[in-house]
């Protein structure tokens, strides 16, 4: 029995807008958790060292911002915990074997950690040894990164899905080897990427805010502080974020090739090693990037790492997406008689040559009920369509990029200003960077982007098709979600922008303490000596 | 690999639920608090200190809903698969009420006034009673079977759409589920308030108990009787060997009046999960009533374990039935995992469990002692 049904795009694309936008906003917050804890960590450290009270006042403010943060990080969580089956139901039967191992995982290894040691970290301070409470927000932050590990290995694995083998019987992906899925190149690159590119947003943050502060004159050794520990750690993050940049995953695979190829506008293959068009506007229908200004070598060497290596270009990606949809035409008609019941072995033998390219088959129902009758046209565009647009994948990219460098650069000037101790006299700087918290939030969605529009048309790459993926809902059912999710969301958002504004205006001074800015007013007690 | 594949699904079968009764004992408790806050807290100092018995906690309990997704995603991707999908609307409620909790706890003191307060302490009764009762109903549920099957592919169908697929949802029975599992939790809720505040909050929580721990052991008794009089159970008539792959729709399986009961008969000893069921609730009933709530929430928690396992004995080996073709029913059989993927989780599980409860109780330890309303002599505690 074969879907009687052609695929409705609009259905899809909605699930796809569903996807995008909750996934989007969940990382609105991520970033800054994850940073943000390695900095409460580096400050309360530096408190329970040296005694010095002001530290741990910063890492209880820093730590109260955090909280706000972090509320709606759980929350949008949740949705993506839920999502794939709800939304990709055949998504989540065709690799849950492979797929849900790690998101089990996160669970169990950290987001346990995590928000059992949250709780520690907001309520423990009179309950706590002052060393207990370090190793509390220790584990909330080694927590944090290790959910972001076991979520990236997932998702490195749609990227580039090894360790898994297409059982026929089962209809499904199925682990074959556990330590490859771990392991993936891809996931590991990915997963130094994103979380410092989490560390440098959280540091992006402070930096902004202490600056305000300064910019007021107000809690200046409290925002000085706050500052070097920012600058330094963001320094160290910026420089792992561009340098280890994940597109040394992009030469691995089929679909990664195809993404590194649209991002760079690469059109024809290139003697190796290829050079890099910096800038240009890349042109669909001619197939060429006009305008272009060229870097020799540069694009050899950033992606392959080698100088002997090619990036093979899009026609030549598109003439063998054509060659795998014709074998995968060939997997589909065996799999249909496999399923069918016929038991030959020589029939399971010729599926089992052919099956790599069966997903590539499966492209062929967005055109066709049965890959076998397409006509010589649909398949020519099956083809050309297996490949994002150039055009948001290039400029995304180069938007990504331009932010990092220059938030690279606003990061080494503060880090000289603190270094030489000038960093209050100079008001532009400060006001520049006020203005530059939003870069890093910027730069990551634009990252996401690149990534996940750059896998399409794979929910899995070279084996399933995203429209393939989506559960059997209605449009109804996706237009009352969607609907949902932007109330809901937005309701929660303003709210917590509202709070995070109104807290990092009054500052220290929310600690109630009496050594703060607004305070000083009434009483001005001097920090204790040390506690 | 240690264990035959057979094996690991039974292991598997345990594991989950004993996530979900996990859930249900730490998550549900601080679900019922919330469902309990607005009532028994008069002002807003005793709705803090309602607040804060379960503040350091409720974060770390709601883990076991996400990795009870996750394990269920990894051990018996069919029905993340199908589940899911196929009760959309109940749990997109559930998402957008849940929503409500971690900002709620987080924000609600971030403001002094009066309105801001109350506004969240009602979103944190919502957002803790629609999943006590959706939880109860979607189980209930499952006893009637759900409208899916599976096609040729494995693809899930489902029957309706929006309020089409949900209302039907929202039967006698299932309601009955609903209200069990609501006043269950409540209950839970109760006796640890009972046990972790002092004064008018105590006092109050003790007066709820003798209320909701009633409502639970009838309505605990009548969805019994309902079941075996009212409900054709679910019954495999052939199958594949039980070692072989995941194949959903390569079995027979018929209705029966009386089904959900033939493992009682079969396996004598799981009569146990519904007796520890009452036994438990009557003993919480009494201890709280006798001023003994630590051993009250002791008696409450094994209740908790022995209604839930009832649930999941009765109907082993099914984990989803299906109400239009039976035959596309998913069991622990026939839905799982491969057999290397258990093996891995099997371990996983093994190994961060123990861990996990280590530290949680370690944290628990820690916080432990009476909340009360902060005065002369009992400073306030360090918050959000």
């Amino acid at each position: 029995m074969l879907p009687t049904m052609l695929y409705d795009d609009t259905f899809v694309d909605l699930s796809r807008l569903q996807f995008a936008m909750t996934a989007l906003y969940h990382f609105l917050f991520v970033p800054l958790t994850l940073g943000l804890t390695w900095i409460l960590v580096i400050m309360e450290s530096v408190y329970v060292m040296t005694g010095k009270v002001i530290y741990r006042d910063m890492t209880k403010f820093w730590g109260k911002l955090f909280g706000i943060n972090f509320a709606l990080g759980i929350t949008t969580g949740l949705t993506m915990e839920f999502q794939f089956g709800t939304n990709w139901s055949y998504y989540s039967h065709y690799v849950g074997d492979v797929f849900g191992a790690p998101l089990a995982i996160e669970g169990l290894m950290a987001f346990f950690l995590e928000s059992t040691f949250a709780g520690m970290f907001f309520f423990g301070w009179d309950r706590l040894s002052k060393v207990q409470h370090l190793m509390a927000t220790f584990c909330l932050a080694l927590g944090t990164s290790l959910s972001a590990l076991w979520i990236l290995i997932a998702n490195g694995w749609m990227q580039y899905p090894i360790g898994a083998d297409f059982s026929v019987d089962t209809m499904r992906m199925e682990m074959v080897n556990f330590v490859d899925v771990v392991l993936n190149p891809v996931a590991q690159a990915k997963f130094i990427h994103t979380v410092a590119a989490g560390y440098v947003t959280a540091c992006m943050f402070v930096m902004g805010i202490s600056s305000y502060y300064i910019l007021k004159g107000r809690d200046l050794a409290f925002a000085r502080r706050s500052f070097a520990v920012a600058v330094g750690f963001g320094l160290a993050s910026i420089l792992s974020v561009i340098v280890l940049g994940d597109e040394s995953g992009y030469t691995l695979g089929h679909a990664q090739k195809t993404k590194l190829a649209v991002i760079e506008a690469e059109y024809e293959t290139q003697e190796a090693p290829a050079s890099f068009n910096l800038i240009g506007i890349p042109n669909d229908k001619t197939m060429e990037v006009d305008y272009a200004i060229k870097i020799p070598y540069a694009l050899g060497l950033i992606a392959t790492r080698s100088f002997d290596q090619e990036v093979t270009g899009l026609h030549d990606i598109i003439a063998e997406n054509e060659a795998r949809i014709l074998r995968g035409i060939t997997a589909h008609d065996y799999m249909v008689r496999i399923r069918a019941g016929d038991k030959s072995e020589t029939l399971r033998a010729d599926f089992e040559a052919v099956k790599h390219d069966l997903g590539y088959g499966l492209l062929l129902k967005r055109y066709v009920v049965n890959p076998s009758d397409a006509t010589p046209d649909q398949i020519k565009a099956a083809a050309r369509d297996a490949m994002p647009a150039v055009a948001p994948m290039f400029w995304g990219f180069r938007m990504m990029v331009g932010i990092g460098i220059y938030m690279l650069g606003m990061i080494a000037i503060g880090f000289y200003f603190t270094a030489k101790r000038v960093l209050d006299k100079k008001r532009f700087y400060l006001k520049l960077m006020v203005l530059s918290i939003p870069a890093p939030w910027l730069a990551i969605e634009l990252g996401w982007f690149v990534a996940e529009y750059g896998r399409q048309p794979w929910a899995v790459s070279d084996l399933l098709p995203t429209f393939l993926a989506a559960s059997e809902l209605t449009k109804a059912d996706l237009i009352f979600s969607i609907s949902g999710f932007f109330l809901f969301y937005t309701v929660l958002l303003v709210i917590e922008m509202w709070l995070m504004v109104k807290f990092a205006k009054i500052g220290p001074s929310s600690l109630k303490t009496g050594r703060y800015h607004f305070e000083k007013q009434v009483a001005a007690p001097a920090y204790p000596a040390a506690e | 690999m240690l264990f035959d594949y057979e094996t690991l699904r039974v292991i598997w079968w345990i594991l989950i639920g004993a996530l979900l009764i996990g859930f249900a004992i730490a998550d549900g408790m601080d679900l019922g608090v919330g469902n309990l806050l607005p009532f028994l807290g008069k002002r807003d100092e005793e709705r803090q200190q309602i607040i804060a018995s379960i503040a350091p906690h409720w974060d770390g309990n709601q883990v076991w809903f996400i990795t009870a997704g996750g394990a269920i995603f990894a051990a018996w991707p069919l029905v993340y698969a199908a589940a899911f999908s196929g009760l959309y609307m109940a749990l997109l409620l559930v998402l957008f009420a849940l929503f409500f909790r971690p900002v709620g706890f987080d924000y609600r003191d971030k403001v002094e006034d009066p309105r801001w307060r109350t506004s969240w302490d009602w979103a944190l009764f919502g957002a803790s009673a629609v999943p006590s009762i959706v939880f109860g109903v979607a189980f209930g549920n499952l006893f009637l079977g759900l409208p899916f099957h599976l096609d040729e592919y494995m693809r899930s169908h489902y029957e309706g759409f929006l309020l089409t697929a949900f209302l039907p949802l929202l039967n006698p029975f299932a309601l009955l589920c609903g209200i069990i599992s609501f006043a269950m939790l409540s209950t839970h809720g109760a006796v640890w308030l009972q046990m972790r505040t002092d004064g008018a909050v105590q006092e109050r929580a003790r007066k709820t108990v003798r209320i909701l721990a009633p409502i639970t052991i009838i309505g605990f008794a009548v969805a019994g009787l309902w079941i075996a009089y009212g409900i054709d159970g679910f019954h495999i008539v052939s199958q594949q060997a039980l070692d072989s792959d995941s194949t959903p729709l390569e079995k027979v399986v018929e209705r029966a009046p009386g089904g959900w009961l033939a493992n009682y008969s079969l396996y004598p000893i799981t009569i146990a999960a519904p007796v520890i069921g009452f036994v438990g609730a009557i003993l919480t009933l009494l201890l709280s009533m006798l001023h003994r709530p630590g051993k009250a929430f002791l008696t409450s928690a094994l209740s908790v374990a022995g209604i839930i396992g009832t649930a999941g004995l009765s109907l082993f080996p099914f984990i989803m039935p299906s109400r239009t073709i039976p035959n596309s029913s998913l069991t622990i059989w026939d839905a799982t995992s491969s057999h290397l993927t258990l093996t891995i989780m099997f371990w996983v599980v093994l190994f961060f469990l123990p861990v996990v409860l280590g530290y949680t109780a370690w944290c628990y330890i820690r916080m432990w002692g009476k909340i009360r309303i902060p005065d002369d002599t009992h400073p306030k505690q360090s918050g959000y």
